[in-house]
């Protein structure tokens, strides 16, 4: 694919798993409608043409059951791609990822891993209310053993996929349902980037603002709104959830002295906490002013627009919140 | 029969008995820790079905699975120093009576959560199938797994896909203190896998001879393609469910019935009847399986314990495979 052409999201996780089943035999698609439908949110468009549905497998409604054979399947030597419609549903399969996958090769003493890749859309903004819409990513991150993926861009949602499977262990990976008809660049020559590793989408001196998934670019369209008012934010994607990568986060408060985080989550013992945790661990002295963050309200996701709206965090709220921290003195 | 699969039998039947009696005076002592599952009563199963399967095969049992693992060739040794928490263990101390793992035998592991391993067979068995290899992967499991979502979802796939798996259902009429008929609308349980259109089959799992060969034949078929198969088998389970419980939801009476017709009583008498029982000599096997148990005791006392500083360990992969 040639480079500046602009990519959706969607195609770019479509071509990473197609590039990811041409240089290996031994990856396979299954999910709720990844064939004959082509995906429920049309991700897997075309790859039954491409590959048959012996590698792009439509599966009855039994998450638990198909999420435990691709972990059955990654133990006996293949590369299995296991795809459930949302996080909600996810939530049916909770047995087969927590207690199997994340356990199975501490459990066996390190004679058993489990290379699974599990995809799954996250998030709210869509009206679909409390059943479709939460962001529990930052509950998997709580579980060793597993990996938490949250690409934002178009790149990542390409190259993770590749990465993932090449990592020995389970990797989940939450694709915000709002992002994939977002667009980008993408280049399919560009090396991965290690998945451990945050990066800084803008450099800043001012004030840091941790964000992951969708929120990068709500927390992009913040840094604008203060750019205007002479605050100099840096904004970063942590990409992954876990492992987090405490070294970046800990360099940029060393530089900007004061940070914020911006998770849909909500607060209560959330991704959110946890970083904030290891930041008074590692880098209390280096605080100017006390952390902030914008997470979901604790409610489950209402209906209503101007309810979910209010629900979610926007750049408008994370501006203000940006605000707070730089008038603590 | 031919004395050889006679004496086989026999002895990997007493070496199960007599193991697992010594893990009772071993919990008592407090040598061995954690839950305490004993098979005692039901080793014809065991027995009978790993006879059935190739080095090749794959196993995936359940938390009641010394039996399972002694009978698929898992050392006395290395399953006693896993009960110790020993490094030597077949999982290096990390997993206990309830998680026995080998992979050179390609035992997946007692798995704890009840269903929780059917999934994980219906995904081997995929493997194979996709990767066109000669094998058949056992699930061993209990009759409350059949109450379980996971057990009906994996049937489903199962037959659906044509998979080569054989279902061992342990059905000893009680899953801890729930009868089967508290437990099951329907308690002839190979009728839920025949609603699935699964070859299935009810068998007496006190007979050794009868499970062995239900499991061989299972296993031709398999191979040869016809899809899954289901064995209930029909067994008791001698012993408490685990050591901490008072069993006031089952009459001796009803125990005592079941252990006149146990495994070892029935090949006994097998045997007797086919004028083989004084060809096996009984008491050098016992003599051997003393032996056997001593040296695994002896092995787990002078186990190592591993070093705190490896706590971490095998949460994920080696640096280097990343
Ligand atoms: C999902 C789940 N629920 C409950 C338990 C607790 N538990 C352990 S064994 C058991 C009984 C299972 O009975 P059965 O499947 O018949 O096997 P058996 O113990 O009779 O061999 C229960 C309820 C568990 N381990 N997993
Ligand atoms: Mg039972």
């Amino acid at each position: 694919m040639k480079e500046d052409k602009q990519t959706t999201y969607r195609e770019a996780v479509r071509e990473g798993i197609r590039n990811a089943m041409q240089k290996d035999d031994r990856v396979f698609l299954m999910g709720e409608y990844v064939g004959r439908y082509g995906g429920c949110f049309a991700v897997s468009k075309g790859l039954l043409e491409a590959f048959g549905n012996a590698r792009i497998i439509d599966t009855p409604l039994c998450e638990s059951a198909y999420t435990g054979a691709g972990i059955g399947a990654a133990l006996n030597g293949m590369r299995p791609i296991v795809e459930i419609m949302t996080v909600n549903f996810s939530l049916l399969a909770l047995d087969q990822i927590m207690n199997n996958a994340a356990t199975l090769l501490h459990m066996s003493g390190g004679q058993f891993n489990v290379p699974l890749v599990i995809r799954m859309s996250t998030g709210g903004g869509k009206q679909l209310a409390a059943q479709h819409s939460h962001s529990l990513e930052g509950w998997y991150a709580h579980i060793p053993g597993l990996k938490v993926l949250t690409p934002a861009t178009v790149q990542d949602a390409y190259s993770m996929i590749e990465s993932a499977l090449n990592d020995p262990d389970p990797v989940l990976i939450f694709e915000n349902s709002l992002l994939y008809n977002s667009q980008g660049t993408l280049d399919t020559n560009a090396k991965p980037l290690p998945i451990k590793k945050a990066v800084v989408k803008r450099p800043g001196n001012d004030l840091t603002i941790l964000a992951y998934g969708i929120n990068l670019f709500k927390a992009l369209d913040a840094a604008e709104i203060l750019e205007k008012e002479a605050i100099d934010a840096e904004v970063i994607d942590l990409r992954a959830l876990r492992p987090l990568d405490d070294e970046t986060i800990m360099n940029s408060v060393k530089k900007t002295h004061r940070v914020m985080i911006v998770d849909e989550g909500w607060r209560s013992g959330s991704i959110s906490a946890e970083i904030m945790a290891r930041i008074n661990e590692q880098a209390f002295f280096e605080l100017d002013a006390a952390m902030g963050r914008v997470c979901s309200a604790e409610v489950p996701l209402p209906y209503a627009k101007h309810l979910e709206d209010a629900a979610l965090p926007q750049p408008v709220k994370i501006a203000a919140m940006a605000r707070q921290i730089m008038e603590d003195a | 029969m031919d004395i050889e699969s006679a004496r086989k039998f026999y002895s990997q039947m007493l070496l199960i008995r007599r193991f697992e009696e010594k893990c009772i005076e071993l919990y008592s002592s407090r040598k061995i820790r954690g839950f305490l599952h004993l098979y005692i009563g039901e080793e014809a199963i065991a027995v009978g079905v790993m006879h059935a399967l190739s080095a090749e095969d794959a196993v995936i049992s359940t938390y009641r699975e010394h039996g399972h693992a002694l009978a698929r060739g898992i050392s006395a040794k290395s399953i006693m120093a896993e009960m110790y928490g020993k490094v030597e263990g077949c999982a290096g101390g990390r997993g206990g009576s309830m998680h026995l793992f080998d992979a050179k035998r390609r035992f997946y592991g007692g798995n704890a959560i009840v269903g929780g391993g059917l999934p994980l067979a219906v995904g081997m068995a995929l493997a194979d199938k996709m990767m066109k290899r000669d094998r058949v992967t056992v699930c061993l499991f209990g009759d409350g797994a059949v109450a379980e979502g996971e057990f009906h979802e994996s049937l489903n796939l199962a037959s659906l896909w044509q998979l080569p798996v054989l279902f061992i259902c342990e059905n000893n009429y009680y899953a801890m203190g729930t009868a089967l008929e508290f437990s099951e609308s329907e308690v002839n349980l190979s009728k839920k896998a025949a609603g699935y259109r699964i070859n299935s089959f009810q068998v007496d799992g006190m007979d050794v001879t009868q499970v062995a060969e239900s499991a061989k034949n299972a296993v031709e078929d398999i191979r040869s393609g016809k899809g899954p198969v289901f064995l209930e088998c029909l067994t008791y389970r001698f012993r408490p469910h685990s050591m901490f419980d008072a069993e006031l939801y089952r009459k001796k009476t009803e125990v005592n019935a079941w252990k006149d017709k146990g495994p070892l009583v029935t090949f006994k008498k097998t045997l007797e009847d086919k004028g083989l029982w004084s060809k096996i000599k009984a008491q050098e096997i016992e003599d051997e399986i003393t032996k056997t148990i001593d040296d695994a005791v002896t092995f787990a006392e002078n186990g190592t314990l591993e070093p705190i500083s490896d706590l971490e360990k095998f949460v994920y992969s080696p640096e280097e495979a990343q």
